[in-house]
Order: C-alpha cells, then sequence, then structure tokens
C-alpha cells in the first residue's frame, strides 16, 4: 500500500515587544540570568497580569499579513502544568477564543508551482523561563518569562519535509517584513513542534500522529521530519502500527525518541483567566492597526518582476529581505536604472552583508548614495573599474558619490585631446602590437586598449578610446 | 491611654488636635497587644520597631503639615496582603519565611496616607475557613467568648477589633470571609463591590471572587479607609474605572425615601431563632427610621454554596500551584526530579483544608468534568447575578442575616467540612454576584453573642449600604 505523509505546524514566535507581556519588564536575551524580572513575572503571592497592548497589536498585524480573520472578541485562559520553568504553573495562553482564525501562507514548491498551507489559528500567550541543569543541581532563569509569544497553528495541509521547510521560511520573510518578530532562531525567537502522520493515500482520514518536540532550526524541522517519515513507513510496511506520542528529536544522533505517550499526556485544565478582562477590538481599531501593513514578500517580487523588468529570480532575491527590497527601490527612485541597480545589489550590496553579517540598514552606503553612483557611469562620468572603487568607499566611510568620485580623481577622462596624447604614446610604445593588429590580430588592440587605461591610471572613457585607437590603426 | 475601642475618627481628631502623637497612640496599641493578645491570638506577628518607625515619620509629616484622616492611625493587615519588607504567611507553612518584596496596592495608598501598619492578623491558610482554625500556627479566639471562634477567614482583624487591640483591621472576602468574623465577634465589616479596591498584591484565593475590604468599630470608620483603599489601579485590569465618590458624605442620619428588600430566602429554617428575631428587630428599626421595607425575592440563591465552592475551589486550585519551593518559600528537597520535590513541599507546606480545596477544584477543571461542574457552575452565577439586578431594580438595599448562627464554638464544625462551609450560605452570594455588602452588629442574643445585620446593596452601590449600616448603628447605639 502507498502512504502519503500529512504535517501539521505550531510555531512559536516572541513578539518583538519592548516589555513584556504582563509586567513592564523589558524583553532581552543574553543578560545576565534572573535580571529582568519582577513579583508578576516571577508568579509572586499577589501580583497580577496587566495586558500588553503591543503584543495584541503585533499579533493581529500578524494576523492580516496571513489572511486571518481578526477576532472582534478574544479572552485569555489558564493552561496549568506543573514545570520549574514555569512561574506560576500555569500559563496565561488563549484556548478556545484566540485572536486570529483562518488564513493561510503560499509556498513555492520545488516544481514551481504554488501551494496554499492553511492556517487554523494564531493565539497569543506567555513564554516560560529557561532551565539549565549543571551536574547535581539546576538552575531556572526567568528572564525569558512572560515574554510575549505567538502561536500560529495550521492545519495538516503540508506533505512533505520540503514543504514544511519552505512553509517555515517563508512564514518566516513574512513575519520579518511585518515586524512582528525578530525570528532570530538562535535567540529562540522562533521554535516549533510538529505533528506527523502517515495514511493510505487518498485516505480522507488522518494516521496516528506524532508530535515532534526539540525542532530549534528548520533544518532540524526538516530532518526529523525525514526521519520520521522513514520510521513509520517502515513500520506501516511491516504491518505494524504507530504509537501516538512525543517524540524528541536528537540533532545530534539524527533520530526521534519517545518522550512520552498519549497515556501521561497532560490535562492542562483550561479555563478563562480571572485576572484579565476579555480581548474586544472594534473594526476601526483593527483598520488602524492594518493601515501600515507592508506588502506581502510575495506580492513584492511579483511586482517587482513587472514593474522594474527584472528577471524572476532577482525580483525574489531583492524581495526577499524587506530592507534590501525598500533599499532597492529607494536607490531606483534616486535615479538609477533598475537593471543596474538590481546588478549592483545582487553582486556587490548582498557580498557586503554575507561578508561582514550586517544588515542593509546598517552600511554606511545609503541608498541614494547607489541610485546617484548608477547614475553616474549611466552618465559616463565615471567607468565601471572607476565606480567600484567608489563602491567601496561608499560602503565603507558613507558619502556622496560625486564627492567619493572627485576625492578619488576617478573623473572619466572623455577629452579628446588628452586621449589622443595617450593613444599616440601607446602605439608610438608598442610596435609590435600594433604590427600584430595590422597582421589581422584583433586582440592586439585589447592589449593596446589596457595600455591606454594604464596611462589614464583607469580613467580613460573605454568607448573612445576604441573608437580612437581603431581609427589611427586602420589609417 | 485607654485605647480599647478606639475608633479612627477618635484617633483622628485626637491625633489632628495635639492631643497626642501617633508614636504615643501605637505605642499605647502595642501594649494593649503584648497585654491581651496572649489569650487572644489575633496577632499572627508584630514588628514593634516597624510600627513604632511608621509612627515617628507619621509625627514627622503631621510636622511638616501633612494632614489625613488616617495620618497616624495604626491599622492592623490580615496575613495574606503584602507589605514590602514583613511577612506574608497566609497562615500557610509552605510560605514560613517569607518576606514580601512589594507592596499591595491598597498598602502603598494607605501608606502614603501615612497609615501605621501595626501587626498580621491570624486568618484561615489561605483564607480558607470560616473560624480562623485552619491557620497553621496559632488558634484566634472570639473575644466576647474565648470558647468561641471569631470566624473566618479574616477571623485575626474581627478579634483584634473586638479585644480592643486594633483601631481598624484590612480583611479579604472571598465568600464572607470579612462579614461572618464581622458578625461573630461584633464589628463592622465590608466586601466593597468587586473592582472597586485594588487586588494586587492580594495573594488570590479566588480571583474572581476577592475583595479586600475595611473592618472597623463604626460604619463611619469603614467609609474613611474604603475611602482611601478604592479606586482604580493600573496594576489590576479588573479594577473598575468609576471615580470613587465621598463615602462620608452618604452617612446621614435617617433612611426616609429608601426601599430595602427583605429576600425570603435568607429567612429560611437552619436559621437560628435568636439571630431571626434580631434581624426582624433590625428591620423594625430600619422601617422606624423611615425606610420602606419590601419583600423581594432571590430564587437561586439555594445554589451558591454548590456555585461558590466549584469556582472559588476551581481558581484556587491554579491560584496556589505557584506554592512549589522553586523560587520562595519552604521547600522540602527530598525527591529526585522536580515533580517529587513539588509533591514532598506541597504535602508538608499545605494543610487539610488547602489540600482538600486544590483536589476539588483541579477536579471539577478536569476533562470531561469542566462543563459539568464549571461551566455549569458559572451559568448558574449568572442568574444569581440576576435575581440581585432584578431585585435591585425596586430596592436600594437588602437586608438579611449575616451568617444563620452566632459564632459557634471551638472545634463544633472542624470535623465537618460540610456544615462548616453552610456558614458562608447568606455571604458567598454577594461575591457571585460582584456586588457590595455590609454587616454591622445588630441586636445581640440572650447570652450576649453578637448577630450581624447584612446590608446588600448593588454594584457600586457602597454609598447606600453604607448610609443604612450607620443609620442604624447610631439608632442601635442610643437604644442600648
Ligand atoms: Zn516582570
Amino acid at each position: 500500500m502507498a502512504y502519503e505523509t500529512t504535517i501539521g505546524l505550531e510555531v512559536h514566535v516572541q513578539l518583538k515587544t519592548r516589555t513584556k507581556m504582563f509586567c513592564g519588564c523589558a524583553t532581552g536575551y543574553g543578560e545576565a540570568p534572573n535580571s529582568l524580572v519582577c513579583p508578576v513575572c516571577l508568579g509572586y503571592p499577589g501580583a497580577m497580569p496587566v495586558m500588553n497592548r503591543e503584543a495584541i497589536r503585533l499579533t493581529v498585524v500578524s494576523g492580516l499579513m496571513l489572511g486571518c480573520e481578526i477576532a472582534r472578541w478574544s479572552k485569555f485562559d489558564r493552561k496549568s502544568y506543573f514545570y520549574p520553568d514555569m512561574p506560576k504553573n500555569y500559563q496565561i495562553s488563549q484556548y478556545d477564543k484566540p485572536l486570529c482564525l483562518g488564513g493561510g501562507v503560499s509556498i513555492d514548491l520545488e516544481d514551481g508551482s504554488e501551494k496554499t498551507i492553511g492556517l487554523t489559528r494564531i493565539h497569543l500567550e506567555e513564554d516560560v523561563g529557561k532551565n539549565t541543569h549543571f551536574g547535581s543541581s539546576s538552575g531556572v532563569d526567568f528572564n525569558r518569562a512572560g515574554h510575549p509569544l505567538m502561536e500560529i497553528v495550521t492545519e495538516p495541509d503540508i506533505a512533505s519535509p520540503h514543504e514544511a521547510y519552505a512553509f517555515l521560511q517563508t512564514l518566516k520573510q513574512i513575519l520579518l517584513y511585518a515586524g512582528v518578530s525578530d525570528c532570530n532562531l538562535e535567540e529562540g525567537n522562533m521554535r516549533c513542534d510538529v505533528n506527523v502522520s502517515m495514511r493510505p493515500v487518498g485516505s480522507p482520514e488522518l494516521g496516528t500522529k506524532a508530535e515532534l518536540k526539540n525542532l530549534n532550526t528548520f533544518k532540524g524541522v526538516f530532518h526529523a521530519l525525514e526521519y520520521e517519515q522513514q520510521r513509520q513507513s517502515a513500520l506501516l510496511a511491516r504491518g505494524e502500527c504507530v504509537v501516538q506520542e512525543t517524540r524528541r528529536w536528537d540533532p545530534e544522533r539524527g533520530e526521534t525518541s519517545s518522550m512520552r505517550t498519549k497515556e501521561d499526556a497532560h490535562d492542562y485544565r483550561y479555563f478563562p483567566e480571572p485576572d484579565l478582562l476579555p480581548v474586544v477590538l472594534d473594526a476601526s481599531q483593527i483598520s488602524v492597526w492594518g493601515e501600515d501593513l507592508p506588502e506581502a514578500p510575495r506580492a513584492r517580487r511579483s511586482r517587482f518582476a513587472q514593474e522594474y523588468d527584472i528577471p524572476a529570480y532577482d525580483a525574489g532575491v531583492l524581495s526577499a529581505d524587506r530592507d534590501v527590497a525598500d533599499f532597492f527601490e529607494k536607490a531606483v527612485s534616486a535615479g538609477g536604472s533598475a537593471k543596474a541597480v538590481s546588478n549592483w545589489i545582487m553582486t556587490d550590496v548582498l557580498r557586503v552583508l554575507s561578508e561582514t553579517g550586517r544588515r542593509v540598514s546598517d552600511l554606511p552606503l545609503t541608498a541614494d548614495a547607489l541610485g546617484g553612483l548608477t547614475k553616474l557611469v549611466e552618465d559616463g562620468a565615471v567607468n565601471m573599474t572607476g565606480a567600484k572603487k567608489i563602491f567601496s568607499v561608499l560602503v565603507e566611510e558613507g558619502g556622496t558619490p560625486s564627492k567619493v568620485l572627485d576625492d578619488l580623481g576617478l573623473a572619466q577622462v572623455s577629452d579628446t585631446e588628452a586621449l589622443e596624447r595617450m593613444v599616440d604614446e601607446a602605439i608610438a610604445a608598442n610596435p609590435k602590437s600594433v604590427a600584430d593588429y595590422r597582421s589581422g590580430k584583433a586582440a592586439a588592440a585589447q592589449f593596446l586598449m589596457g595600455q591606454v587605461m594604464r596611462l589614464s591610471r583607469g580613467k580613460a572613457n573605454p568607448p573612445i578610446v576604441l573608437e580612437m585607437l581603431k581609427q589611427k590603426l586602420d589609417q | 491611654m485607654d485605647i480599647s475601642g478606639l475608633t479612627i475618627r477618635q484617633a483622628s481628631d485626637m491625633l489632628s488636635s495635639g492631643a497626642c502623637s501617633a508614636f504615643a497612640l501605637t505605642t499605647a496599641l502595642l501594649q494593649r497587644i503584648a497585654d491581651v493578645d496572649a489569650s487572644i491570638r489575633a496577632y499572627a506577628s508584630v514588628d514593634t520597631a516597624f510600627a513604632l518607625e511608621q509612627a515617628r515619620a507619621a509625627d514627622d509629616a503631621r510636622a511638616k503639615g501633612k494632614s489625613s484622616p488616617l495620618l497616624g492611625v495604626p491599622i492592623g493587615v490580615k496575613d495574606l496582603l503584602n507589605v514590602e519588607g514583613q511577612p506574608c504567611t497566609c497562615s500557610s507553612k509552605i510560605l514560613k519565611g517569607y518576606t514580601a518584596p512589594y507592596d499591595a496596592t491598597v498598602i502603598a495608598r494607605l501608606r502614603d496616607a501615612g497609615a501605621v501598619f501595626v501587626g498580621r492578623t491570624n486568618m484561615d491558610e489561605f483564607a480558607m475557613g470560616s473560624s480562623t482554625e485552619n491557620s497553621a500556627y496559632q488558634v484566634t479566639r472570639n473575644p466576647v467568648d474565648v470558647d468561641r471562634v471569631p470566624g473566618g477567614s479574616s477571623g485575626g482583624s474581627a478579634a483584634a477589633l473586638a479585644a480592643g487591640e486594633a483601631v481598624a483591621t484590612l480583611g479579604t472576602d472571598t465568600g464572607g470571609s470579612i462579614r461572618q468574623p464581622a458578625a461573630f465577634c461584633g464589628c463592622v465589616g465590608m466586601k466593597p463591590t468587586y473592582g472597586r479596591v485594588s487586588r494586587y498584591g492580594l495573594t488570590a484565593f479566588a480571583s474572581s471572587l476577592d475583595q479586600i475590604g475595611p473592618m472597623t468599630h463604626t460604619v463611619e470608620d469603614a467609609a474613611i479607609l474604603l475611602q482611601v483603599m478604592a479606586g482604580q489601579d493600573v496594576m489590576d485590569s479588573t479594577s473598575l474605572s468609576a471615580a470613587v465618590p465621598d463615602y462620608t458624605q452618604a452617612l446621614q442620619g435617617d433612611l426616609r425615601g429608601m426601599r430595602l428588600g427583605l429576600p425570603k430566602e435568607y429567612f429560611v429554617d437552619g436559621l437560628d431563632d435568636e439571630v431571626r428575631a434580631s434581624i426582624l428587630q433590625a428591620v423594625e428599626t430600619c422601617r422606624d427610621l423611615g425606610a420602606e421595607i419590601v419583600d423581594v425575592s432571590l430564587p437561586h440563591t439555594e445554589y451558591s454554596i454548590a456555585v461558590y465552592y466549584i469556582i472559588a475551589t476551581a481558581e484556587a486550585s491554579a491560584n496556589l500551584a505557584r506554592f512549589d519551593g522553586v523560587r520562595y518559600g519552604q521547600r522540602v528537597t527530598s525527591g529526585r526530579d522536580p515533580v517529587e520535590m513539588y509533591g514532598a513541599t506541597r504535602e508538608a507546606g499545605f494543610g487539610a483544608e488547602v489540600k482538600r480545596r486544590i483536589i476539588l477544584g483541579t477536579y471539577v477543571l478536569s476533562s470531561g468534568y469542566y462543563d459539568a461542574y464549571y461551566l455549569r457552575a458559572q451559568k448558574v452565577r449568572r442568574l444569581i447575578l440576576n435575581d440581585f439586578e432584578k431585585a435591585f431594580a425596586s430596592c436600594d438595599a437588602l437586608l438579611t442575616p449575616t451568617t444563620p448562627t452566632p459564632a459557634f464554638r471551638m472545634g463544633e464544625n472542624t470535623g465537618d467540612p460540610l456544615k462548616m462551609y453552610l456558614s458562608d450560605v447568606f455571604t458567598a452570594t454577594a461575591n457571585l454576584a460582584g456586588i457590595c455588602a455590609l454587616s454591622v452588629p445588630s441586636y445581640e442574643t440572650a447570652a450576649g453573642l453578637p448577630v450581624g445585620l447584612q446590608i446588600l446593596g448593588p454594584a457600586l452601590g457602597e454609598e447606600q449600604i453604607l448610609r443604612v449600616g450607620h443609620a442604624f448603628e447610631q439608632r442601635r447605639k442610643v437604644e442600648a
């Protein structure tokens, strides 16, 4: 019997708020343990939560970006379970009335087609602390406890590890565009639980699922799913059953192992959080929050290809990061041709970013400067050799391209008298090349051209020089 | 200085006239506590140095021109309200040695007004009980009759007043924990409207029911204290934004123009004859003061105890989950993993009644039982509120007994939790409905035991119930 894989994801995303979800403590990563805490986020007796409105806004913005229906009335619930990283031994979460319902994420499949992964819901909850084990004792750092955490739950629409990977990449891109999270996986901004099952091809019912935990990278999700797909297929092929259980992914060993079975599943005993009022959002509030919504990355990609007449691949690269896309559009509006600006970004800017690990917004090079530089080249004020030198300065130190051009003395020489002197000098100094050319070796002209460029210290306007050389040699 | 029975008003007058200093007043109160508390045991702890330091600061502030009705007035605080730097045991072993790191909002407000916190009053562990016999540390006796309980859970706060070892105290009321001990000890106790007083810093028992309220010698004192405590708090999302009226302005001498309802469900079998007689006499007094008395019905009253114990225990099971020995309080380190440590810590730290309620609450929230218990209880709670809304459409306030019986004997109900729970039968409805309620001393029994007259008002109807309570109290004192 042939089987197909069904995958559903639960993605936890830390929202980018200045303060925690229910108290005034700053959010932060890498601070001294338990330095960002207070009676509220430590669950001290008598402390009460107060909703961070920004966390609600960021969740609604995410919902709008992902095409969800925004609930006009939602509420928070207590989810009870005992664990040392949980200050109150209940987590304030949302059970049956989440902030966002439905929605979807379109992904590109390997064959070039498009598929939409449906979303079930998005709800908001508080993050927990972090346990650390030191041999015979353990410590808990509550700095992370109470950080607003958005949980995005997909429908079981994902059919392969590749699709899961593409979904996560695309989701991350959208959330980064929306500015709701830093989506930094190393810092745990995005964490993922996976449900995976297999069923006979065409069967309407889902197979018995395994829930996979401890997936901290997208690659981890991909590999864990590949492993799990093989494990479950093998079981089914042997005529055995898949047990419903939670399994832990061990990235070192590259395999999953059972953590707990359905029998020891938690009863979370949800009930409405009596310390918080329901969240009531009217249409005008939602539309105000929706006004600043950025164009979605896929929409921007198609628009780039059409509007700027650049290849789809380039459009994809340029729109992948919102800052880079903004930079591109700004540079074009500063006067550069889209094609040329695109080339600069794809070859030079992105190289600098990947070499230095910086963000485009951190570069001394501004979009206006790149647009200006492109325009100087198009106007013939500088040749590419010079432009590359100017680019290096702009990227290191900033400034305006025309000023750097002057400072470096790179203005292209188009003055025919000056060029003619250099061409004559090159011809006089290289009789052998002249003879070669005249005997039919066209390449000799390139050599002479190089000599002129050398004499001009790279500033000669190449087309004019070539024209002049040919005239003189052909005489 | 005889401070026994001294009211906030009297203390305030003495302090502002210069008849005595806050230091002298506090010293006298501490002496009174030293003299009588060994036999009453109303206070769980008294921090003499802290009290005198605050008294001195109050005197300094007055010398610099500050004035407030509470400046230099000593207040006893129930041992589950957080006062920075002070213990907050909730009368539980699990919080032995715990020091509060912050002030509850009411404490901060009273502190700003210059009140002097003299000590921590004893209570039933985590406010779970009706006799203060559930304290893990000590048994508080009813000063009126030391063989009887002071009521609970705010039994220490009531007994301290009755023993003349407090000018005023703070209590908390989840199902009657202020009013019932006030009734048993013969003092005034008020449960404000849910949300009128911030709960921030009140160690939660049942979050949707808890309120902090004043316990005092007079209704006027309750108004003075509430004035400072009430008002919206950004730290408590459930606190109400409504402006705080001037409560002392509401204390007129008569009840002319007021309609007071008698809910028939509060005068049923099981109501002690002497209590019934006392309340009916109080009703006549109110009529005499100009009130129109009408019969009303609150048909869902009979479900209130069941609903109360489902909702309160459900919320408590989550609220008390935080006491695990990880971050504060007592920790029993036996066991190999956190789960075993929790078990050992909670086993040793909680008393029997607390465990009973946590188990009950855990059960009613469990998957498969939630709809039958918790959800249904919430629906009936709504019906109880509807009953009150209907009654208050035609009445300014309702008059009922606070409790079915006067103070019972020590140990009388400890073996029978259900019987103990029934002492909340007339008080829990106000918490379920979120309305305000006041207990004032009514006519005593033949044996001289106090009886409480409960005055129920609509949400934010504090002025009405204070007016009724004050007028009745004044008349009864004249009659006495
Ligand atoms: Zn905090």
